[in-house]
């Protein structure tokens, strides 16, 4: 022991190691900030609705004052993709629809999670049809799935609780490539409109 | 008790109007007796192509049929021979209302593979988008009119309403139109360089999802605009063609989904009447009790979202929470909120639950105090009038472009089928229809808080009146047996068994049935074949007639006009695009 004090650590520990151990404190306030970011993040969703049909309509009901969504911290709702960090697909996506979910989904910041609420946005529903898409997973990676018909207002309320609970673990679908086409790419190939 | 006592009287079909026999004297006058059939209470009159504007012209001028309701393509490949005697493989068929006599008469033309057929956009300019859906889904020809898509996408290949088109056989698109007008040599150089090109939509908060509108501006004036529709186009029609007849009910409440029960009646109903199939009492009033309910919380949808997008927003929580109200009365009927599938061929699905009605009865009052709250906010608000107040329509426009419903009312034009060929027991409750004066967004706004406070009140009135009975007709070749019988008879088994795997079967035929939707006249043209499934099913959309109309409407306004413009024509994308 060369000299006392308050922080002299108990077992004969090298001055190096006792640093070391005091940067580990110092990654463990960083696993801190980590943590309360993605607390942060996950209590302040900003939504953007891409709201086509049945279940944008149920969506409303969920932002309205019975099911009031701001209890979960995510009733901002942004029309804007820049703005927005969660996707809701409230509905039938058609062949016309697609190009434009892939736009809107490419101009999101990231990071980002999207919600295919209802049977049409996961699966196509029971629309077998020849213009509509069976499943928006084919264009953009979709993080939770919601069932129903349109699903019940708690049954979204839940789905937003599991995005929630993923954003906490730090897991996002963004990473997935899209199985069509890079929708960046398609961004920078096809500007938002052409000037005269 | 008085209303009960007429309840028996006989008011579905309209074959003992005034004027129905002598509209068939005179058709078969004018047009010689081979061009005129009737089935049940529709007209039927049969065209060639050759000189088929005169023909019209004659129809629209000397009888009087001055709206254009829908023009339906049929495909006849695979439809029973005798259906088609000219043995052409495509039909073009014009469904006409005279608005005085409140007749209907359906042109069918027959065209050859490659036949062209004349534009009739000179005598209604509604038939503007119904001739190139016509084109789209069957490749039907009209001269003088560009080939344009309107439903599916500008790639699209083929014509998917065609008998030899797979319903599974989908076609990605790559990427949307960009927006783009054509030069105008009209505009000088130096209104050319304030010209500006502004897309809205389709995905853009005042657009409601799923519409696009391109607009031309000069400061903020448009000048020239183009809609782009069929965003949300999920194929109903060919869906029903492959779907039993009970099967389709789900479908169509995804059509008008703020008023599934309003869509899932008019669908019913069609059928029934072609089947002459009588409903019990009990099943006609809880229908309007149904169809009554559902035009509240659907113009509840339309002037909220229509004040949203003028920047109101309270009044949008207070619309949605009388939804919820409404939304518990169908949850406890059927156990869904928004599509409820709520009617069956024959009849209604569910039996009222035990202390529905004195709910029912309850919500109503509570809503009808409500609707006074939302006018107290709007009605004589100064910013909600000066917003509102813009984008006039003419009677003779909506009657020309083929307006139902509440902005055709709002022009001042008194139609409503409740009123003017009414089925159920809408003769026997009391009414009246809100009339608008000068057809602008305001009118339409104040026609459509009004028809909440007569829904309100007819909800009253039938509920009061309530017959007791069965909920659907006792024919074992249309509903299927209660559920103790299947599971404890044979015979009842058996029943049970032949309806699901054979359906219901109408007899070959074509039939046109319309109800008073919240939206305007939404009617259904069945063409059966006498299988399980339909042959082909035409929706006739209310709003698809009046926006087709948006852009001369919004033409020479502000831009902000045509937001607040296309919030008071309540645009429901599913039944636009169905």
């Amino acid at each position: 022991m060369k000299k006392s004090s308050l922080v002299t650590p108990l077992t004969n520990q090298s001055e190096e190691d006792f640093a070391l151990e005091r940067l580990v404190l110092t990654t463990q306030a960083d696993s801190f900030l980590d943590w309360a970011k993605k607390w942060g993040q996950s209590n302040s969703l900003w939504p953007l609705p891409f709201g086509t049909a049945c279940c944008a309509i149920e969506y409303m009901a969920v932002v309205g004052p019975r099911y009031d969504i701001s209890r979960f911290g995510a009733e901002v709702v942004r029309f804007s993709p820049r703005q927005s960090d969660l996707m809701i697909i409230a509905g039938t996506v058609t062949e016309k629809q697609a190009p434009v979910l892939r736009r809107i989904y490419s101009q999101m910041a990231d990071p980002k999670w999207v919600i295919a609420m209802g049977a049409c946005a996961s699966s196509g529903g029971f629309y077998r049809a020849y213009h509509v898409v069976q499943g928006v997973s084919r264009d953009i990676p979709v993080d939770i799935y919601i069932p129903g018909c349109p699903p019940t207002p708690e049954a979204v309320i839940q789905g937003v609780m599991q995005v929630q609970e993923r954003i906490k673990l730090g897991v996002t679908a963004t990473g997935r490539v899209s199985p069509i086409e890079n929708p960046v790419d398609d961004l920078i190939l096809n500007p938002v409109t052409k000037n005269k | 008790m008085e209303i009960l006592n007429k309840l028996n009287k006989e008011v579905t079909g309209n074959i003992n109007l005034p004027n129905f026999k002598e509209l068939a004297t005179g058709l078969v006058d004018k047009f010689g007796e081979e061009c005129y059939q009737q089935s049940l209470d529709n007209h039927i009159l049969l065209f060639s192509s050759a000189n088929l504007l005169e023909k019209l012209g004659l129809l629209k001028d000397e009888f009087a049929f001055n709206m254009l309701l829908d023009i339906c393509g049929v495909d006849n490949l695979l439809r029973p021979v005798e259906e088609w005697p000219h043995g052409k493989r495509y039909e073009a068929v014009y469904h006409l209302l005279n608005m005085q006599s409140h007749q209907r008469v359906r042109v069918r033309v027959a065209l050859a593979e490659g036949e062209e057929i004349p534009s009739c956009m000179a005598l209604w300019q509604g038939a503007d988008w119904f001739e190139r859906e016509a084109w789209d889904m069957l490749g039907i020809t009209f001269a003088g009119r560009k080939k344009e898509r309107l439903l599916t996408h500008h790639e699209f290949v083929g014509h998917p309403l065609r008998k030899d088109y797979s319903a599974t056989d989908n076609q990605p698109l790559s990427a949307n139109e960009e927006i783009f007008f054509p030069e105008d040599s009209s505009v000088t150089e130096e209104q050319k360089s304030a010209r500006e090109w502004v897309n809205i939509g389709p995905s853009h908060p005042a657009t409601h999802g799923t519409l696009r509108v391109m607009c031309e501006l000069e400061g903020e004036t448009i000048k020239r605009s183009k809609l782009e529709i069929g965003y949300l186009h999920r194929c109903f029609e060919k869906m029903c063609e492959n779907h039993l007849y009970n099967q389709v009910i789900p479908y169509t409440d995804r059509l008008n989904y703020c008023s599934s029960p309003m869509n899932n009646i008019g669908w019913c109903k069609a059928v029934e009447d072609y089947m002459g199939i009588e409903i019990p009492d009990r099943a006609k009033a809880l229908r309007m009790v149904l169809a009554e309910l559902s035009r509240v919380i659907d113009h509840l949808v339309c002037i909220g979202t229509a004040a949203v997008d003028i920047g109101a927003l309270t009044n949008f929580w207070f619309c949605f929470e009388q939804r919820e109200r409404v939304y518990e009365l169908f949850e406890k009927l059927c156990g869904a909120r928004l599509t409820v599938s709520l009617t069956r061929i024959g009849g209604m699905s569910h039996e009222l639950p035990p202390g529905w009605v004195s709910d029912c009865l309850e919500t109503v009052a509570i809503i009808k105090k409500n609707v006074e709250t939302i006018s107290t906010m709007l009605s004589r608000s100064k910013i909600w009038m000066d917003r509102t107040k813009v984008c006039a329509v003419s009677a003779q426009d909506a009657i020309s472009w083929g307006y139902t419903g509440p902005c055709l009312r709002a022009s001042g034009v008194n139609y409503d089928l409740r009123k003017n060929s009414p089925y159920y027991f809408y003769n026997d409750v009391e009414f009246e229809i809100p009339l608008g004066i000068n057809g602008d967004g305001y009118d339409r706004y104040l026609v459509r808080m009004e028809e909440m406070r007569q829904s309100l009140s007819i909800v009253g009135q039938v509920l009061d009146n309530l017959p007791s009975g069965p909920i659907v007709v006792l024919d074992k070749s249309i509903s299927l047996p209660n559920k103790k019988e299947v599971y404890t008879n044979i015979e009842g088994l058996m029943n049970h068994f032949m309806l699901v795997m054979k359906g219901i079967t109408p007899k070959v035929g074509d039939y046109y049935s319309s109800t008073e939707a919240a939206n305007g006249e939404l009617g259904f043209y069945i063409i059966a074949d006498g299988s399980k499934h339909p042959y082909r099913v035409k929706v006739r959309p209310p709003c698809f007639a009046i926006y087709q109309s948006f852009s001369h409407v919004i033409q020479d306004n502000m831009l902000a006009d045509a937001v607040a413009t296309l919030g008071s024509f309540n645009v429901i994308a599913g039944e636009l695009d169905r």
